[in-house]
Parts: C-alpha cells; structure tokens; sequence
C-alpha cells in the first residue's frame, strides 16, 4: 500500500497504548483567563466603561472558546470534548458563586458598622435614632427557634419512623403525600395558619413567641420529616436483621440500631432544617409581632426575632433613618452568622457521629 | 439446652407466591443438620422461618407448625421475640453494628436488650464468646476498636460470637462461609463441631464437601419447575445422602449432573 495513513498520534515505544499530544498544565487556564480579559476590554469597548456583568458574560464564552477550540487543534477531539464540559461547568460554578460573594461582601460591609458590644447588650427600649440593639430579638430568634425545635423535631422524627419502620399501604401514601404538600405551603400561609389557630382561643390581635414557634413547625416539620425519612432509609436492612435474630424487640431495634446508626444523618438535616425556618420573616410578622424591650417568655406577649426586627428597622426606620438602617444590617449579618454556626454544627455533627471504620 | 425442632407440612409464602412447600423434617437436638440445593430454591427462605426471622419481610407468612421441644413456635400466643432469643441467627454476610466496637458487638444482645449484667460478667462473656468463634487470639488487643475493621472472615466470626454470646439452643447458619477463605472456612467448620457439643445447628451451604465433612444429616431441598415452590426432596443421615440416596434428583445434583 503506497497512500499514508493519515496523522495518528504518536505511538508509545513500549505497546499499543496510545500517547496524545497534551496541553501544558496551565494552558488551558491560562487561555480561560486570557479569554477573561479580552471579555472585559470587548464589554468596556461597547459600553464605555467597566461593566461586571458583560465581562463575565463575554470573558466565559471567548475563555471557553478559546479553551475549546486550542485543544480541538492540540489534543484531538475527545480530549476537546472534556475541556469544553470542565469549562462550562467551572462557569456555572462561578456564576452561582457571584451572588453569594456579593451578598455576603455587601453584609459584612454595611453591618459591620454596628456590629458592636452596644448591639449585641441592649434592646431598643426608649431608643430613637442612634445606639440601641437588638438583644431582645437575637434572645427571641433563639427562643421560638428553639421552642419550634422542640415542636417538629419529636413529630418529624417519629413520622419519619412511622413511614420507614412500621407504615405500609394506603395510610403511608397519604403521609408521604400530605408531607410533601406541606413541604409546599408559602411561609406567610403557615403565619395565618398559626395566626387563626390562636386567635380561636385568645381572640384577634393576640401576639405570642409561641405563635410563632406554630407557625414555624408547619414550615420545619416537613423538612425534617423527608431528611430523616432519606435518612433512616440508608441504614442496610442487614442491621435490623441481625438485632432481630439476637431477640431484640422492634422498638428497641429501632432506637439502639437503626437510630444510632443514622444519628450523624438525622443530626445534620435537623441542624440544616433549623437553619431553613431561622431567617422566616413572613410568618413571624403575623404571629410574635414587634416589641422594644426584651421578653423571654414566649407565652405571654410579643416577642421579636431578627428578622422581623432588621425588617421593621428597614421599613420604618424613623428620624433619622440611617442608624436604623444600619441596625437592620447589622440584623442580617447576625442571622447569616447564626446560620453559618449551624452549617458547621452540622458537620460537625456529621464528623463525630457517623459510624468510624477503623481500617 | 440444644432442643429438637419438628417441622411438619410447613409452607411459606412471599405475600401470594408460595416459595416452599410441604416440608416436614425432623431435627436431631446436638446435631449439625446441612440444606443443599440448587439456587432459588427456598433454602434460606425455609432457615429464616425456623426462628420467625421469615415474618420480618412485609406480606411473608408461614403455614404449617413447628415445633421446638413440644412448643409450636407459631402458636398465637408466641412471642417472635422470645423464638429468636432461643434461636440464632447467622447470615450469608457479616453484618456487625458499625457503630459499636468489637467488644460491643460480641455483647450486643445483652445491651440492646438493656440486659443488667456486671462489668466482669461482661469481660467473661466477651472473651468466651471471642474464643468460642475462634477469634479472641486476633482481636483481644484491639476489642474497642469497631468492628467494621475488621477482614470479611474476622467479621464473619464476629457474627458468630455475637450470636453465641446470647446463648441460644439453635444456631441457624446461612452460608455462613460463602464469603470466606479455605482457611477462615475450615476454622468455621472446626467451630461447628465444637459447638455442636452445646447447641443445634442447622446450616444452608452449596459447598458439598463441607455438607459431608460437617454435617450429621443433610436435606435436599428442590425446585420441580421454574415458577414452582421449593420442596424438601430428601432428607437423610449425610452418608447416606453422599453414597446412596433414594432420590435420583438428590444423586444428580451431587454429583453435578443437576439441569
Ligand atoms: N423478599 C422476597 N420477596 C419475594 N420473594 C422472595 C424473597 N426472597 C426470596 N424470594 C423468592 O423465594 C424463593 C426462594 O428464595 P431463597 O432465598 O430461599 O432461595 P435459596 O435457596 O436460599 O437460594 P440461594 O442458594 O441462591 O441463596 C425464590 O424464588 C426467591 O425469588
Ligand atoms: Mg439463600
């Protein structure tokens, strides 16, 4: 045969693996960045000026072209293939984490102005204008989360069992089916829900910390119903057939294997479920209501939580308005803070409890 | 302590689908009794009715009788909890709790079942089941570490401890060695023979010769057609089975000529 066999890659000396021309290491990146930049000078071409949102509009798709289209005429058409869905992704990835960093940068910025001793020890007791704080509504986010707590973890973990240990037929379908409408309902809705319940017995206009704590298990039990459901599913029927060949009775099987093996699980999707109804605004608008001193009884009287504290500090913040508007985030960044604390509780949780290997 | 089971006309359901039928049988008391049989052919299914374990799977359920030393293990008035603290269980795989250690698992049926028993007490039974499963000498220095560390055949012998340290009078094992080396193998089936001086035991295997080496009286267990249930097609003393069975069925498969 006299014609060439087309361009191959090179063969290895050693056998018939083949060895491809690859890109330098920091190539590919390089190009991205390159690609970046070129972006940005094209976005202030067009618009005159500095423009964040066209470079990276414009930046993601000349980097992922050039990135492409280099290892198309480097590497061949597979090797192409795999860098044009890295890139891709690695853009999803930033474009989900630029509103993340921009709200975190923008709290962190303006609520550190207030983020002090004075905000941390008074409540707004008398307070117009500056100073004041929100003592009282970090103590009463603390108490109705931790009276809803209370509410929907026992009712959600036991649902969660019912539906994983016991239930079958009908009855566990309508659960399942009633769980996830729950799942559903808008947060003010769960608020009214709690709001008419309450003013069936006390009359209208009441306001209780309790109140809110009802209205926010509607929104939490849900969510810790299909985390633990999820959960105790995975723990291997193996387990609960050897408790039950030692004689050991369903419930306690129950508790002692199939619950002390999940506890990591059920631990971090309590915390992540916790973490879900803290910053609820809505519903807490409607049944703890507003106050400016400090009450940490939740059966009597209003109670208010940071959130419907950095809302009301926001929208009527009063003369002048912008130490209240500085509370209100300085409000916020408490609440991404506690929110943060639960995430690492969570895996913390995760850490310590999930069953060790030992190899 | 080891007691005598007497199965008769028991047949087992999966909800509508009839998975074994018809087996009556007789087990000697301080006897290894071996269930051979091609796969799918109710085996384990026919095990775990013999300690009520069968009933855990929704919509199984069981007719028939079985008895256990004059009592009818499936009498209305039977606790299935009371019937598996009598009668152990060992599975096809290992399957210790991975979260507790090695010394926890040996002794799980006593704190699962918050059972009082002094510290020693608990020393004991630890290292006298370990030994007993011919495991003590690889772990006793390691008895807090957890026992998902362990090899498959370590693990496995922990299971058997585990199921020993609750000092039952029947010990049903589900091929229990399928997962396991000659060596491990063989150490098992020492076990066995040490344990048959205490307990009856009952084991399902697809390995021959371990049936003949062990086993006192051997049953051949058989499916007449896809689709069919599973029938007791034999059961015999093992020599007789292994020289000369009364089935020709039973003499096919052991001999490999089987489908
Ligand atoms: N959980 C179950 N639900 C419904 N049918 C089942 C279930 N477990 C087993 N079966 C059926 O029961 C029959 C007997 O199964 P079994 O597990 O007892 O067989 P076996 O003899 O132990 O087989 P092997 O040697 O492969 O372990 C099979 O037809 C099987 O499909
Ligand atoms: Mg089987």
């Amino acid at each position: 045969m006299s014609t060439q066999t087309p361009v191959r890659p090179v063969e290895s000396a050693q056998g018939p693996v083949e060895v491809h021309r690859r890109l330098p290491r920091f190539a590919p990146s390089g190009l991205y960045v390159a690609g970046i930049v070129v972006g940005a000078l094209l976005a202030a071409l067009t618009t005159g000026g500095f423009n964040i949102a066209l470079t990276v509009v414009y930046g993601a798709v000349l980097g992922t072209l050039a990135v492409w289209l280099t290892s198309r005429a480097v590497e061949g058409r597979r090797k192409a293939s795999d860098r044009l869905v890295t890139c891709l992704v690695t853009t999803a990835f930033v474009i989900a984490l630029v509103p993340l960093v921009s709200l975190v940068y923008t709290v962190l910025d303006k609520g550190l102005e207030r983020f002090d001793s004075e905000f941390f020890n008074s409540s707004m007791l008398g307070v117009v204008g500056e100073g004041g704080g929100a003592y009282h509504a970090i103590l009463g986010t603390l108490i109705v989360t931790a009276l809803t707590t209370v509410i929907s973890v026992p009712i959600g973990l036991m649902t969660a069992i019912y539906l994983v240990e016991y239930g079958s037929g009908r009855l566990k379908k309508a659960i399942t089916f009633l769980v996830d409408v729950m799942t559903g309902i808008p947060s003010i809705v769960a608020g009214l829900f709690a709001f008419a319940l309450f003013s069936i017995f006390f009359g209208p206009g009441i306001r209780l910390g309790v109140m809110g704590a009802v209205a926010l298990s509607v929104l939490m039990i849900p969510v810790v119903v299909r985390s633990a459901e999820e959960v105790l599913k995975l723990v291997p029927n193996e387990l609960r057939e050897a408790s039950y060949a030692l004689g050991v009775s369903k419930w306690r099987t129950i508790v002692k294997v199939v619950l002390r093996t999940s506890i990591a699980g059920l631990g971090t999707g309590i915390t992540l479920a916790i973490a879900r109804v803290i910053g609820e605004t809505a519903p807490l608008l409607v049944t703890t209501g507003l106050i400016t001193s400090t009450n940490m009884n939740p059966f009597d009287g209003r109670m208010t939580t940071l959130p419907v504290y950095a809302f009301y500090q926001l929208t009527q913040p009063g003369f002048p308005a912008e130490p209240a508007i500085a509370r209100a985030w300085t409000a916020a960044l408490v609440l991404i803070i506690l929110v943060m604390a639960l995430n690492i509780v969570a895996r913390l949780i995760s850490r310590f409890f999930a069953p060790k290997t030992g190899r | 302590m080891a007691k005598r089971i007497d199965v008769s006309d028991l047949d087992i359901y999966y909800s509508s689908f009839l998975a074994v039928q018809g087996v009556n049988v007789s087990i000697e008391p301080r006897s290894i009794t071996a269930l051979i049989g091609p796969s799918g052919c109710g085996k384990s299914t026919f095990l775990r009715s013999l300690n009520r374990m069968h009933e855990v799977i929704p919509g199984a359920r069981v007719e028939g009788k079985v008895v256990i030393d004059g009592q009818d293990l499936y009498g209305a008035e039977v606790d299935p909890v009371d019937v598996r603290r009598q009668i152990g269980m060992v599975f096809q795989r290992p399957n210790p709790f991975p979260t507790m250690s090695i010394y926890d698992n040996v002794i799980a049926g006593v704190r699962l079942n918050s059972t009082r028993m002094k510290k020693s007490d608990m020393d004991d039974l630890v290292e006298r089941s370990l030994k007993g499963a011919n495991l003590w000498a690889e772990v006793k220095d390691r008895l807090n570490r957890p026992g998902s560390g362990l090899s498959g055949g370590q693990q496995q012998r922990l299971c058997i401890a585990r199921a020993i340290a609750v000092e039952p009078e029947v010990l049903l094992m589900d091929e229990p060695c399928s997962a396991l080396d000659p060596i491990s193998t063989l150490a098992i089936e020492d076990l066995m023979t040490e344990l048959k001086e205490r307990f009856t035991i009952v084991i399902v295997t697809h390995n021959m010769q371990q049936a003949a080496r062990v086993s006192t009286a051997t049953g051949f267990f058989n499916l007449s057609g896809v689709g069919q249930p599973g029938r007791l097609v034999e059961f015999n003393p093992t020599e007789k089975i292994f020289s000369n069975p009364e089935e020709k069925a039973t003499e096919d498969y052991i001999s490999g000529r089987f489908g």
